[in-house]
Parts: C-alpha cells; structure tokens; sequence
C-alpha cells in the first residue's frame, strides 16, 4: 500500500468517525468542535513551518486574518450579488486560501533572507501591523468594528431542523481534514526531507543540491495557505472577523498550542488545537464551582487559563519537549518504528 | 516647523526609554544568545512591585528603588529557576519559553491587582515648558532623557573598564574558553540577567506613566518598539540599541506626527522590513553575523 | 505507520473526549412539568450576559454586571419575581468578538438561558445578533449606544438601553450651539460606531462645516498625541469626545502636557467622574470644568432616592464595591428587567417577555424617556447636560430629547419616578 493510499483510507476512517460524533454531540459541543478544527488547519500548517523549516513565526494570527477577512468580504460581496449558495461559500474560502498564499510568500520572500530572532521580530511586527491596516483603510475594514459574515442557513436538503452548528462543524472538519491529509502526504514526500534537511543544517542541504531560499519560502508559503484556510472557517464559524479576533495573543496561543502538542508533528497539532478549545472551558469550570468573593472569581476567571498555557509551556519544554504526542508515543507499546 | 520641532523632541524622549529597553534585551542576547520575549512582562512585573512600594511608603524614590531591586532578583530568579534548564538543541526553545514566562507573569499580576488600569504617578511635572511659544519637553521628559543617558554611561564603563564586564563579554563569545580561563560563566549568566532585568525595570518605570496607565499588558507594545529598535540596531550591538532605540522614537513620532497615529505600527513593519532587508544583521551588525 | 497511528489515537481521544461531554450535559431545563421555556422553571429563571472583565476595554465596564448580579441578588432575597429567583450568569468576552462568539453560544446551547442581558460592546454584540435571533433568544438592553440594537423588522427580539450616540451627540451640540457659539469645535471619536454615530449627531446641529477637525483613535493605541496636537494646531476651544473612560483621561492628560485648555464635551460612556478620578490618579484635577451628558442619576446627589437605593444594595449584595457610574448603570439595567419579568406576567416565556418590553412605559431612575415600543427598540431617549465643579460632577438645566433623524432637541419635562419603598418594583 502507498503512503498516499494509506493516508486516504486514514482521512476517511477519521471522516466516518467524526460525522457519527456530530450526531451524537449537542450544538454546543459541535461549536466547539469546529472551532478546533478550525484551529487545526492553522496550527498543523504552523508546526510544519516551525518544527520541520525550523522557521519561527509570531504572526501566524495575522495569516489567519487575512484569509478571514478574504472570506468575509467575498461571501458578503457574493451575498450583494445575489449570488448565494455552498458553492459561493468554496470558492470565498478558496479566495481565502489565496489571499493567505500570497501574503504567505510576501512574508517569506522577506524571512528567507533571515535567520532567528531576525524573523521572529519581522513577524512579530507583522501580527502588531495587522490591527492598523483596519483602520488605515477603515472604509473596506471598517476598523476595530470589523466586519460580518454573510452565512447561508445548512442546505435545505439537510431537513429544516438541522442545526447550524452541526452543518458549520462538517464544513469545518472537512477543511480540517483536506488540510491534514496534503500536509501528511507533503512532509513524508521529498519536499519533506528537504525542509528536515534545511533546518539541520543549511550547508550541508545546500550542499546536496537543496535550493536553501526556495524551500523556506515554499515552507511559508504552504503553512500560511494552511492557516489562510483555518482563518476563513473561523470567520464562517464567528460569522463576523475583527482584528481583536486575530491578536498577538492567537498567534503566541497558536505556537503554544504546537509546542505543547509536540512541535514538527501532526498529530501533536490536533492536541494543540483541542487544548485552544479545551482549556478556557476547563479553567471556567473550575472557578465557576470554587467558591469564590466575586472580585476574586472575576481576577481569576481570565488569568487562570493564560497562566495554566503558561505554565504548561514551560514545562513541556523543559521536561517533555516533545509535547503530548511526544508523551503519548512513549506510552504506545504498539510503535515498531520508535526512533 | 513649530510642530517638527515638537515631534522631535517628542519622539527622542520615547526613543530614550526604546533604546533603554532595547539594551536589556542586547545585554541578555550577549550573554546567553537569547531573545528574551520575556522583557516586557518581567518590566511590568517590576512596575507592579515599585506600584505597591509607593502605595504603601508614599514615596515616589522608594518604589523606583523597590523596582531596580525587583529587577535585578526577578532576573537572577529566572536565570536560575528557569532559563538555566531549557535544552540547549534549538534557538527555538528558549523563545518559546520566554512566551510562557509573558502570560504566566501577565497572568499572576492580573490575578492579583486585577486586570484595570492603575494610574502612576511622576516624579515631576508632565507638561511641557514652552520655550518662545512652543510647548516642548516637559521635566519629566527631560528626567528620563538624563536617567537614559546615566545608564548608557554606566554600561560603558561596566564593559569596558572593569574586569567584570571584560569577562561578561569573553564568557559570552566563547564560553568554553572563558571556562577554561576560570571565569565563573554560570555566575555571569545569571548576573547578566539580573542586570538586563534592573535595565528593563528602568525603562518600565520611566515608559508606564506616559501610557495608558499599569495594566499587566502595558509593556506589550513598548516592548515590540524595543526589540524592534534592537534588532534595527543590530543585536549584538550596544551603540546599536541606543542608534535604534532613538531612530525608532523619531520614525513613530513623525509617523503619527504626520500620518495619523494609526500608522505607527505600519511605520515600525516598514523600518524593520527595510533595515534588514538591506543589512539582515541590523544597522551595527558586527564582522560577521552568526548563522543561529 | 507510527505516525499515523499516532494520529489514530489522538482521533480516537479527541472522539473519546466529546462523547464524555455529552454525558455530562443533561437537559435539566423544563421542570415546572409546563411547556418547557429554556431557562425557565417554577422556581429560577437563568440569564446570561456578556462583558470584558480583563482586557484593555474592561477598566471601569468590568463593575456593570456583578452591580446587576448585586441587585438580582436583593431582589431574591426579598421573594424573587413571581416566586422566581433570577440567576445571572456572567461570562467573560475580553472586548473581543471571537470570546464573544463562543461564551454567548455557551450561555444559549449549553446553559440554555432564557435571554441575553445587557451584552456590553458594540463589536463584540454585533456579531452574536444572528445567532440569537435564529434561537429566537430575547437579547435585552444591550450595552451600547449604537443604532444596530433598534432594527424591530431585522431583529425582533433586541432591544438597546444606552440612549443612542447620534442623539446624544445631538445633545451635547445643542448645548455647544447655545452656549459656546461662534467658538471652534474639534471632534475626536473611537473608530467604529460610536464615534461616526456620535459625529453623525454633532454635524446635525453643527453644520457640516461646523466641526473644525476630527480624528478618530483605536483602543489598541494609546499615544492621542497626534490628534490633540492636530486640534491645538486647527484653534479649536471646543473639544467633543466620542471616546471610552480611558481615552478620555487620555486626552485630557496629553492636552495639558501640549499646555493645552480646551473645554471638554464628553459622551456619557466615558464621562464618569469616579472612573476618570481612578484614572486620572493624580491628574484628577484635569476634570474639572468637564462638560458631558447622562440620563441616569449621578452619585454625587447623595439625596437622590434612587442612588441611596442602589448604595444600600450595593453595600449588602455587592461587597461595598467603590461606587460609581458603573455600578449605578448595572443596577438600573437590573432594576427595568425585573420590571419587563414582572409586566411578562407569571405565565412567563420569551414572547411574552419581548411582548412585555414593546408594550412600554416604564419609568425608573432614568430622567429622560424610555421609548420602547413595538416600532422602536431603542433604548433612553434624551440626556442632561453635567458638568464637573469642585471635584464633584453634577446635573445642570433642562432635560433633552430628540430623535436620531434631523428631529429639533427640545426640552423633556417629565420627571424621574421615585423607587417603591422596598426597593423591589411591583407589577
């Protein structure tokens, strides 16, 4: 059997598997679910680009914002058309994917000529930049406001009674998927080795023959499609995008969640997603049933998620730094090939 | 030119404090090649505890003590607790951690002061005397001006007249030899952070009262203009922090002097992305830049 | 194949994970053994809100809800309405629309409450519009003042509190028209609609040509610098501020550092002087001579009934929190929803409580008119001007209102209602 066999016949185990969840599941928990495939496109195209280009991005956020924003203004130009429809819905979050594969080479044609903390600082200026851009050009942004997303109720077919929110969790999962699937087949293909090969040592891929620039840039290129695409299913799903959406804060959330979920791996960059959805509603949780004076519940009702990722970060990194799956792979008896 | 003039006095008092910040984050890339993300929440941290200090003592000077002291444990603290076990097989690692270290800082600060806006007060008058009708620097400006100055001169003679300093720099290009030498290299990693950690309370003591107000969030965006004004000037360049540090104050100010403040983030993008795209080490990069 | 078995089993966790959560969330809603209304039982009715209580735009807003919470508290404690206690969940957005998203679908889906309570922000409400009136949740009282919440065709079950920005900005011009004429005004707002609604209002009274400069500011950026300069630069002895609480001491405290004395004009969602005072530290003297508008009593007037009110509750349900325009604002929020639960009737469901809120008038602490009416779901309908002297802000001349169309503003005669002895309206 091929690779690319297997991983399809994977894809469509996973697709069954997670259509019967969606129909087990009540809406909220399908919001949710949707929400971290959602993540998922972003963070596995992130962890490619960090844990195998050994390229660090701080502003994968404002990727995920480009392709959001894309989408909104394409489904609600459509929408003023009168041009309505799921068809009208794929080809916005395609236009999404292209406005983040550009911006993607924008950046990259940039990053390829820096190393380390260089690129770090551009991206990170890049995720900073991304709120003043809305405001520079309010009149297609609409600012701090931002903009809402024009959203076609779930295809009649459907029954009338189908919740939305199953219908924006199939669309999401779908994209999520697709995603995985391209990315699984992309790094155990030859572009793969030569993005390993890049980041363990430059000389020596240049060496082999490895165009070093041209491998990071397709490396940014891809992973910013990826979170191009994440960032459209987010703006389907929020039905709205504003630059608060898509902070500083979700792109260190973002490279957080990949190392924490095992940086370099794609299973890692489902744990990853999951904890962005999980943990904020865990944390709530658990304040909600302490008994608390309500200025302390209120104190700690934000800050115990940002300091339990926090904590978490450090953690991992310094006594597990291969994240969860790193954990998980150790504790699978059944791996052959352990390395 | 009334309005130049003022826009450059004005971007050179925020340059100051920039390039103030910007030298704790060269000191601790000199010692130990790290870029400490941390920089900014470790300053507020400080701020915090000089708050509480004036708070409770009514005296300005002794919270801006309290801070340094803070600064200098903080950083040391760090060192030693944290920063000391992360592996060493990626550059990647020790970011990462430092953006653990941010919203685990922001976090416990909000949990304990609450997430609002506190005001701080300052040393002296905030509003400008007018110099033949032009309302320019105010005392304070002036104030942090002179407390820049003091430091960028007391780092000098620290690195290049007292043997301390002579040795930060050889354990910092090449530790093994220095260790070989018998330098205390563990020892001057930690005094180095302790000392960046000192700078960068400075910086956050002079830069919070002219923001919004103390918020564990208030350095966020000092520090990007910071580590933008390092890396401009090149990391490992000291010079280059103070160059970069000012030239980045000026670029803001005429900026949104000019443009409308909106734009500053954009002016900050475009600065970055044209200095290294000329120089890709920064303005001061040294003979050779070193491949990480 | 590792790796992919590897995924095998985080897909499996991650399947594992969702099913237990489902367990977990039984309906428990409907016990009355009636026709079941989400939130609603013989003996509770569930309503949830949102609000930033970290983040950048949570100084000040951060102490609206539990003042609510505060006042529900006493209302339960003297018999609930109708036998019902209110229980009020409050969940935090940061100010930002993707939290809101998901804790307005917590509070509908999973929470399953009856209605949504004065979910703060003008971006971050917008967007859950859609979704609560698919799940046709009564959306009540929004705080906010812009004129997104009173559109009764597109959406039936929201309602606004705030009166809106464009009439409050007509307000505060008519007093500038008046009283500061023939002097030059400057404009600075925040960019969305508060502060292009609010300008909208100004130009209405003033002329198109009537505000000299005008500039905006984003809450993620706070050097004011430029726009203040920009008004010192143009002449302008009249400043009018569409801005939040923080954006207001911002400007104040650049102006004076450019040596810089205009009068200030400021919108009521960011004129509160304790707030400002708490801000200011120091520099609170700036405040003085602040001119602005409100349509709720001040604290200042300590022999106002309401404000003795709502400082006693706040004292015994709300743990003495420092007391000030926010706390005013969520208990007279409180204060006109359990009225709307008492008009609903005992027969409560979300019609009848929408039905209950256009069926109008409601008097409370407000001065000027609450409007609502089966065309019109906006919310306060007029202001008086206040002023600050002395370090205490106080109520000045008439009470106005108008319309946010090119209606005239003119005086309101009508007079405040004074609160039920026991602090608890009746039906």
């Amino acid at each position: 059997m091929t690779t690319g066999l297997r991983h399809l016949l994977w894809t469509a185990a996973a697709a069954a598997a997670l259509l019967a969840v969606t129909y087990a599941i009540p809406p909220f928990r399908n919001y949710q679910l949707a929400t971290a495939a959602a993540y998922l496109c972003a963070t596995a195209g992130l962890t490619v680009l960090v844990g195998l280009s050994g390229q660090l991005s701080l502003g994968h956020g404002a990727v995920m914002a480009v392709g959001a924003y894309a989408v909104a203004l394409s489904q609600n130009r459509f929408a003023d058309a009168g041009l309505t429809g799921n068809g009208v819905l794929a080809a916005s979050l395609a236009l999404g994917v292209l406005a983040a594969l550009v911006a993607g080479l924008i950046v990259g044609l940039a990053a390829a000529r820096l190393r380390g903390p260089y690129l770090a600082g551009v991206t990170l200026a890049v995720a900073v930049a991304l709120p003043a851009v809305t405001t520079v050009w309010a009149g297609v942004f609409h600012s701090d406001q931002g903009l809402s997303v024009y959203l076609e109720p779930p295809p009649a077919g459907l029954g009338y009674d189908f919740p939305l929110e199953r219908w924006q969790a199939w669309l999401a999962l779908a994209g999520a998927l697709l995603v995985m699937l391209l990315l699984a087949n992309l790094v155990r293909s030859r572009f793969g080795r030569s993005l390993r090969a890049v980041r363990d040592d430059e000389v020596a891929a240049r060496l082999a023959g490895i165009d070093v620039a041209r491998t990071q840039v397709l490396a940014f290129v891809v992973s910013a499609g990826c979170a191009g695409l994440g960032g459209g299913l987010m703006a389907v799903l929020t039905q709205s995008v504003s630059p608060g959406a898509y902070s500083l804060t979700l792109s260190l959330f973002l490279l957080m969640a990949v190392v924490v979920g095992g940086l370099g791996r794609l299973a890692g960059a489902v744990w990853g997603a999951l904890l962005l959805v999980v943990l904020p509603d865990l944390t709530h949780t658990i304040v909600a049933s302490l008994t608390l004076s309500p200025a302390a519940a209120q104190r700690l009702e934000g800050n115990l998620p940002l300091a339990v990722f926090g904590l978490t970060l450090i953690v991992v990194m310094i006594a597990a730094p291969g994240g969860i799956s790193g954990v998980v792979r150790r504790l699978t008896p059944a791996s052959p090939l352990r390395r | 030119m009334d309005r130049f003039l003022f826009l450059t006095v004005d971007g050179l008092a925020k340059g100051a404090v920039y390039a103030a910040f910007a030298l704790a984050v060269v000191l601790i890339w000199r010692a130990a090649r790290i870029v400490n993300f941390a920089q900014g929440a470790m300053a507020v941290a400080t701020v915090y505890a000089a708050y509480s200090v004036t708070q409770a003592t009514g005296s300005y000077w002794l919270g801006f003590a309290a801070a340094l002291a803070a600064g200098l444990l903080l950083g040391a603290g760090i060192e030693r607790a944290v920063m000391r076990f992360v592996p060493h097989t990626s550059p990647l690692n020790s970011v990462i951690v430092a953006l653990g270290l941010v919203l685990l800082l922001q976090a416990v600060l909000g949990a304990i002061y609450g997430n609002e806006f506190r005001p701080v007060e300052t040393p002296f008058s905030r509003t400008g005397i007018t110099v033949g009708g032009i309302a320019l620097l105010s005392r304070y400006d002036l104030f942090v001006l002179g407390a820049v100055l003091v430091l960028v001169v007391l780092l000098a003679l620290l690195f290049t007249r007292t043997s301390t300093g002579l040795r930060m720099r050889s354990a910092a290009f090449a530790p093994e030899v220095s260790r070989l030498l018998g330098v205390n290299v563990a020892g001057l990693l930690t005094f180095g952070w302790a000392l960046a950690a000192a700078v960068g309370a400075l910086a956050g003591m002079l830069v919070v009262p002219t923001e919004l107000g103390l918020h564990p969030n208030t350095m966020d965006l000092v520090f990007v203009s910071s580590f933008t004004a390092a890396v401009v000037g090149g990391l490992d360049s000291p010079i280059g922090a103070v160059v970069g540090g000012l030239a980045v104050g000026l670029v803001l100010s005429y900026a949104a002097g000019y443009l409308g403040s909106d734009v500053t983030p954009l002016a900050t993008l475009a600065l970055l992305l044209v200095v290294l795209l000329i120089r890709p080490g920064g303005l001061f990069a040294g003979v050779r830049t070193r491949a990480v | 194949m590792h790796r992919i078995a590897q995924r095998g089993i985080a897909l499996a966790a991650c399947v594992t994970l969702f099913a237990a959560t489902v367990g977990c969330s039984s309906d428990d809603n409907g016990g009355g053994g009636k026709a079941a209304v989400p939130g609603v039982t013989d003996t509770e009715i569930v309503i949830g809100t949102h609000m930033p209580l970290t983040g950048p735009a949570s100084a000040g807003y951060s102490k609206i809800a539990p003042a609510s919470k505060a006042y529900f508290d006493f209302v339960n404690a003297n018999g609930g309405v109708n036998g019902r206690k209110i229980t009020y969940k409050v969940m935090d957005d940061g100010y930002n629309p993707a939290n809101t998203q998901q804790v307005v679908r917590q509070l509908v889906l999973q929470d399953k409450v009856f209605a949504v309570l004065n979910g703060l922000g003008t971006p971050t409400h917008s967007g859950v519009l859609d979704f609560l009136k698919t799940n046709r949740v009564p959306d009540l009282f929004v705080a906010s003042g812009s004129r997104s919440w009173d559109q009764p065709d597109k959406y039936p079950g929201t309602f606004g509190f705030n009166p809106d920005y464009t009439v409050e900005g007509k307000i505060l011009a008519n007093y500038v028209k008046t009283n500061l004429a023939g002097q030059k005004v400057c404009f600075l707002g925040q960019s969305d609609d508060f502060g292009t609604d609010s300008l909208a209002g100004v130009e209405q009274v003033l002329g198109k040509d009537g505000v000299t400069a005008k500039d905006t500011y984003v809450v993620t950026n706070t050097n004011v610098g430029p726009q203040i300069g920009k008004f010192k630069a143009a002449g302008c002895q009249v400043v009018v501020l569409a801005t939040v609480p923080g954006f207001t001491a911002l400007a104040l405290g650049t102006a004076a550092r450019l040596s810089y004395k205009p009068q200030f004009v400021v919108s009521n969602v960011g004129g509160d002087l304790p707030t400002l005072a708490k801000l200011l530290g120091d520099a609170k003297g700036l405040t003085e001579g602040l001119l602005g508008a409100n349509y709720l009593p001040l604290m200042f007037d300590a022999n106002d009934p309401w404000i003795q009110l709502f400082q006693k509750v706040n004292k015994d349900y709300n743990g003495g929190a420092e007391f000030d325009g926010n706390v005013i604002y969520g208990m007279s929020v409180a204060y006109l929803f359990v009225q709307v639960l008492l008009a609903a009737g005992k027969d409560l469901s979300r019609d009848s409580l929408i039905a209950a809120v256009e069926k109008g008038g409601y008097t409370g602490p407000g001065l000027a008119p609450l409007r609502y009416a089966k065309s019109d779901h906006s919310g306060y309908g007029g202001e008086r001007m206040v002023k600050v002297s002395g370090g205490v802000q106080q109520f000045f001349g008439p009470t106005y209102e108008t319309d946010d169309a090119d209606g005239p503003v003119k005086e309101y005669a009508g007079t405040p209602a004074t609160p039920p002895a026991n602090g608890v309206p009746t039906a």
